[in-house]
Parts: structure tokens; sequence; C-alpha cells
């Protein structure tokens, strides 16, 4: 129903603090955007600003077509969730639900309707006449969610709706919010969260803000695959991917890359250019698609300093080659013991091995790449 | 010795006295009495502990209860023991509740205090709210707020010292009569001269002190509105006045309502402003005002059986004041 267009959007806080700027986003009808990145980065700002909280200060923001700047947050067509319910503590549910419709003078018989529907929606018709503090924090979240559908809104925006959930709890909610948007295929919703497996399951889009900017969008999988820097790549998964500094050796459509230090030779099926050659580059390994080997094709060797066995993966954290240097990490599937202590050789299938030269991705180096500046974590 | 001497030495004594109490009491506690060593240490410390606060409160509980509980039973005895002529006294015990309720002038008093009631804390607790809200978002509103609160300073023979002047029938000294004069009236009027709606006026002079006083319990109660109710409301649609009616005002009703008691347990006690602005005229007379005539005429039976109908009246809103603030405080 409802398509968002952001272009050059811009904030900047008291005519000085520049948190945000040149933001340009494309949302169609009947996506989940989510919007990560570390704190502090902007997300709930950006957020607040298509909400209509919070001003824009530069750059339009359109809904369907129609620059909505000025416009009201009511009139707006969007719906919000906020991280802490904001329910309307003197309020029973039923009331908190119904308000925007009281509000709106819509009659008795279409609010009843339209709340009791979103209650059975969210499973929420035995406590209509509770107050919000008789809820438990699940709930009250599913209350702040139907006050949201009442309204029938074009844009649901959610912040960070999950967090004050505790763990099995997120994971069932999550799961709602998940089936929620099934059953409402033509609502457009953003979510913000911390949380990256939230993001990897609802995402039909992820944008990752950084350092007041938008560093990558892109699917789920296509910024675990292919990150556009090697920021997009250390923040998205975790542990997070490991850099190891090295140099290329052979260009090509597959690239041959010899690492520097406690290194051998490995390949890469990111394409290079004959201008590549020796160039110094660093080199990205997600722990996961690491694989001990004995042979002499491999990413790293290394002493393992701690070992963490968790079952169904063991993760290795071997000496750093220099103080400056994070720690490598291997996580290899199943139970590996005895290996605390010894060195062990790594390597990674080519299609595994990510190539950045000046922190921007082999892959992407044809469009302008956005880097943040900034640590990833 | 000039008078700004004696009452610094008084303040000294005092202050100082006070500390002397603290410390030496505090003292005798831990060395003499209940000291930290020896075989009992243990049970020793114990006892410091569950005696010290006892020594931090008698001071008050000592004044109090000297200068309040004593007095109350002892206006309760006088109340049935004193009476003005034998012939009462015949009457039985009770004869001088039977005598106030019985005259005229206590019934005017009566329902004067009612009309106090019901006016003062209502409109002190309402344009409080108003000027709290209204300042809040101002860039100058502190300064506002600052010379709202202001007639919480002064004492109230004073602030009736103020408006008995913003009443002067004369219009060059009364500005109300000024203003009316402005607007072509032909000289001043008599604001205060024995009509009924002459308790109104008198009323404002509470209304003006008191306002401050809500203004700044319910600004600080505003504050305490989550904000992103607000928020939530703004995006559910509803305007300034929504806001301000249907999300925060039955958010902070709670404190709404203890001001609200409070100014009234105040306005049921309130005996200076009608003393020096309507001591002349019967008619905006009020219970503690009364009481005090019958006092000055050497009345006490008759005066005492007022101030215990006083107490009466207030204690049940004192009641539900305590516990209203205590269920705040929770
Ligand atoms: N009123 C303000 N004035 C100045 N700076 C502000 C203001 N409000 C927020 N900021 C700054 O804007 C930046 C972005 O804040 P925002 O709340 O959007 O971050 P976020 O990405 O949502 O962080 P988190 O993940 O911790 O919620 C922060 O660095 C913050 O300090
Ligand atoms: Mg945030």
């Amino acid at each position: 129903m409802a398509d968002l267009k952001l272009t050059d959007v811009q904030k900047v806080y008291g005519g000085t603090v520049k948190v945000l700027s040149d933001i340009n986003l494309d949302i169609k009808t009947g996506e989940l955007i989510v919007f990560v990145g570390p704190s502090g980065c902007g997300k709930s700002t950006l957020l607040r600003m298509i909400a209509g909280l919070e001003k824009i200060t530069g750059g339009t923001l359109e809904i369907d077509g129609q620059v909505v700047n000025d416009v009201p947050p009511s009139q707006r067509g969007i719906a919000m969730v906020f991280q802490s319910y904001a329910l309307y503590p003197h309020m029973t549910v039923y009331e908190n639900m119904a308000f925007s419709l009281r509000i709106a003078k819509a009659d008795a018989a279409t609010i009843d309707a339209k709340v009791r529907a979103a209650a059975d929606k969210l499973q929420l018709t035995n406590f209509l006449d509770r107050l919000p503090k008789a809820l438990s924090g699940g709930q009250r979240q599913r209350v702040a969610i139907g006050r949201s559908i009442v309204r029938d809104p074009k844009v649901y925006l959610f912040d960070e709706p999950l967090s004050n959930l505790d763990a099995a709890l997120r994971v069932a909610t999550r799961i709602e919010i998940a089936q929620l948007k099934e059953q409402m295929p033509d609502s457009t919703m953003v979510y913000v969260t911390h949380d990256q497996v939230e993001a990897m399951t609802l995402a039909t889009r992820i944008v990752v803000l950084a350092g007041g900017g938008i560093a990558q969008v892109g699917t789920p999988l296509d910024l675990y695959e292919r990150p556009n820097s090697t920021f997009v790549a250390q923040f998205i998964g975790s542990p997070a991917m490991n850099l190891l500094p090295g140099r290329i050796t052979g260009t090509g459509d597959v690239t041959t890359l010899e690492l520097d230090a406690g290194g051998g030779q490995i390949t890469s099926t990111y394409p290079s250019r004959d201008s590549d050659m020796g160039a110094a580059v660093q080199v990205g390994i997600r722990p996961e698609d690491m694989t001990a080997t004995e042979g002499d094709i491999f990413a790293f060797q290394g002493k393992v300093e701690i070992t963490e066995a968790l079952g169904e993966v063991t993760l290795l954290y071997f000496q750093k080659a220099a103080a400056d240097q994070d720690a490598v990490i291997g996580k290899l599937a199943g139970i590996h013991q005895g290996l605390r202590g010894t060195t062990v050789r790594l390597t990674a299938k080519p299609e595994k091995v990510h190539v950045f030269r000046d922190g921007v991705s082999l892959l992407h180096r044809d469009a302008p790449v956005f880097l943040p500046g900034v640590q990833p974590h | 010795m000039p008078v700004i001497v004696t009452g610094a030495i008084t303040i000294l004594i005092g202050v100082g006295g006070m500390l002397a109490y603290f410390w030496l009491s505090n003292i005798l506690l831990d060395r003499v009495f209940f000291p930290a060593k020896g075989e009992n240490i243990g049970r020793n410390v114990r006892r410091a502990t569950a005696i010290r606060p006892w020594l931090f409160v008698f001071p008050a509980i000592f004044a109090l209860s000297l200068y309040l509980v004593v007095p109350v039973f002892y206006s309760a005895y006088l109340s049935v023991t004193s009476f003005a002529s034998d012939n009462l006294a015949e009457r039985g015990r009770f004869a001088n509740y039977a005598a106030v309720f019985s005259d005229p002038e206590f019934r005017i008093a009566l329902f004067n205090n009612f009309l106090w009631v019901l006016v003062v804390p209502a409109a002190s607790t309402f344009i409080g709210l108003l000027a709290a809200q209204l300042t809040d978002r101002l860039s100058w509103g502190n300064i506002a707020k600052s010379l709202v609160f202001m007639p919480m300073a002064i004492s109230f023979v004073g602030a009736s010292l103020i408006w008995s002047f913003v009443y002067h029938p004369d219009p060059e000294i009364g500005i109300l009569n000024a203003i009316r004069v402005t607007f072509g009236a032909e000289g001043g009027r008599t604001f205060i001269d024995g009509d009924v709606i002459d308790s109104l006026w008198l009323m404002v002079v509470l209304i003006w002190i008191q306002t401050g006083f809500a203004m700044v319990i319910l600004s600080a109660a505003l504050r305490g509105v989550p904000e992103d109710t607000i928020e939530a409301a703004i995006v559910d649609g509803a305007n300034p006045f929504q806001i301000f009616f249907k999300i925060k005002v039955p958010q902070i009703m709670p404190t709404i309502l203890v001001v609200w008691t409070t100014i009234t347990i105040l306005v049921l006690k309130v005996y200076d402003i009608v003393a020096a602005m309507g001591s002349q005229y019967r008619n905006v007379e009020i219970l503690p005002t009364q009481m005090m005539q019958s006092f000055d005429s050497g009345n006490y039976g008759f005066a005492t059986a007022i101030s215990i109908v006083i107490m009466v009246l207030v204690l049940p809103v004192m009641i539900w004041n305590i516990r209203q603030s205590r269920a705040e405080l929770r």
C-alpha cells in the first residue's frame, strides 16, 4: 500500500550536531526493512523522522509519492511501536487500543469491531479490561502492536520492540511479528533492532547505518555473503569476520593471496584487476567458514589460546599476531578437544574468502561505498 | 539590645543547642550505655542501632507533643468544662457545642468556610496546573515560574495588605479602580463593603498565594509523565488539548489530589486574610476568625468548641491526604 522514499535526508541537532546525512533509501510496499547499526548511529532518529516525531532538517521524505516532511505524524498513515511500549497507564487495554479511533471520532460500533479484531489477532481478548500494569512484558508489547493495528496504517514503525523482553519471550514475539507481517502482506514495516538474529530472520532488506550514513543496504544474505566494506563484514555475523592483512599475488577471475603474519597462500573467488598485483589487502574469513587443515594451502596458522566448547560448535581464539590486531577466531563444527596450546592451521573454501582493498570489497569497487570511519563493535 | 542581636543569639542558641544535643546524646549512647567493645559487643551495637533513630526524632516529638498534642486535649477539655455563664453550664457537658450550632453567626462562618474550601483549592490547583503546563516549554518559563511562585514567600498578612491596596476604593491607590476609571467608570468602587460576594475577593488573595505551590508540585509531576506516552498520543492523532487533558492530567491525578487536599487543609485553617481584610464585616466571617473573636472576648469554652469542630472537619481530609501521598511515594 505504501512506498517510502528518502532523498538526501539529513538530521542536524541544534544547528551543529550532524547525526545523519545523505540518507537515500527506497522502500517498496510490503517490505520489512530493518535498521541495524552500532549504538548511537541514529537508527531511532531516522525512524522518528519517518514517524514525524523528529524534524527532518534536510532532504525529503515521500510516502506514496507525496512529500510528507511537514505533515503531522497522525496524518502520515504511520503507526509506531515504542521500545518502552508507551502504553497509556491510566487506560485499559481496550481504551489504549481505541484511543486513536476515538480521537478520530469513529463511531462506537466501528471502534468496537476493530479493537476486538486486533485483540483477537494478538490473543488479547481476555485482557481487554485490564490496566497495562497488570500485564506481562510480552502482553504489553502485544497491546502496543494492537494499538497500531487498529489504526490500519500504511507503514508500521518499530523501535527495538523486543529489547525489553527476556530471551524466550523475544523469540516467541519475534515469530509472532513475522506471522503478523505474513497476514498483512501489503503493509510496509520499518524495524530497528540491535539483535542480529531479529535482523536476519525478519528483514526483507537490512539497512546498516553507521557513522552518520548508510554503510550498505541489501537482503540479509547479501550482506552476509557480499559485504561491501570491512565495516559491514565485521558488523554482520557473530563472532565478527576475521580480517587478516595480506597481499595479492595472482589476479584474474580468481585471486590468489598471500597472508602476512603466520599465513600461507589461499585463493578467493573474488575477481581482481591486473593493477591489483602486489596490492596490500585485507582478507576476510568468517569464523564459521574456517576449517582445520594439514595441507599446504591455508589462510592462517597460529597457537590456540582459548577454546570454548558449545557442543554444536567449538570456538578457537588464537594468539594475536600483533598487539594492535584482533585475535583470530575460528568456529569449528562439532566438538574438538585438546586443541588448546597447540598450533592449528586453518583454511577456507575460495568462495568464502572475502577480499577488501582500502576497506572496500573488491566486488563493490564500481559503486561508491560509504565507509563509516567507526569501529563496528 | 537591638532586635537583630537578640535574633542572632536566639538562632545561635537554637542551632548550637540542637547540634550539641545530637552530638552529646550520640556520644553517650556509643561510649557509656552501649559501647562497641567488651563481651556484649554484638548486643550493644544492635541496641545502639535500635535506639539511635529515637535520639534524632526525640526533639521533634517533644516539641510537637508540647505544642500540638497537649493543646488539642486541653481544648477538648475546655470545650466541655468552661462555660460563659452558669446558665449555660446547667445545660450539660455539651452546652457549648449546642450554643455553637445554634449560633447564626456560626452558620454564616460555616457556610463561608464551605465556600472557601470549594473555591480556593479548586482554583489554585487548576490555575497552578495551567501555569505549570504553559511555562513548561517557554524559554523564559523559569522566570515566569518564579514570578508565580513569589507570593508563597509573602506572609498572609502581607499579602492581605497588598491586596487591600489593589482593592482600595480610591482610584489613585487601588489598581482595580484605576483600571475601571480608565475605561470610563465614574469614581472608585468599594469592593469589600459587606456584600455576600466579599468572601470571593478575599479568596483571590489565597488563590494568588497558593497557585505557586500548586504550580511547582504539578510542574514536577508533569515532567514525570513519560515522554513516549505523549509521543504515542501524537502519533495517535491527539491535539495538544487532548494530550493535556486525556494523557497528562490523568497520569498525574494522584499528585493533583494531594495538592488539592493540602490546600484544602490550609484553607480550613486560614485566619489572617479574613482578619486583616474583612474584620469589620460579619458576612465574611469564617470559623477560625469566629473562634478568635470568642477567645478575645474571654469565652474560652465557646472558642474551643469551634476549634474542635474545625479539627473534626480537617481530620478526614488530612488522613486521606496522608494516605494518598504515601501511596504515591510507593
Ligand atoms: N536532542 C539531541 N541533541 C543532540 N544530539 C542528539 C539528540 N538526540 C539524539 N542525539 C544524538 O543522535 C545520535 C543518534 O541517536 P539515536 O537515538 O538515533 O541512536 P540509535 O542508533 O537509536 O542508538 P541506540 O542503538 O543506542 O538506540 C546519538 O549520537 C545521540 O547522541
Ligand atoms: Mg535507539
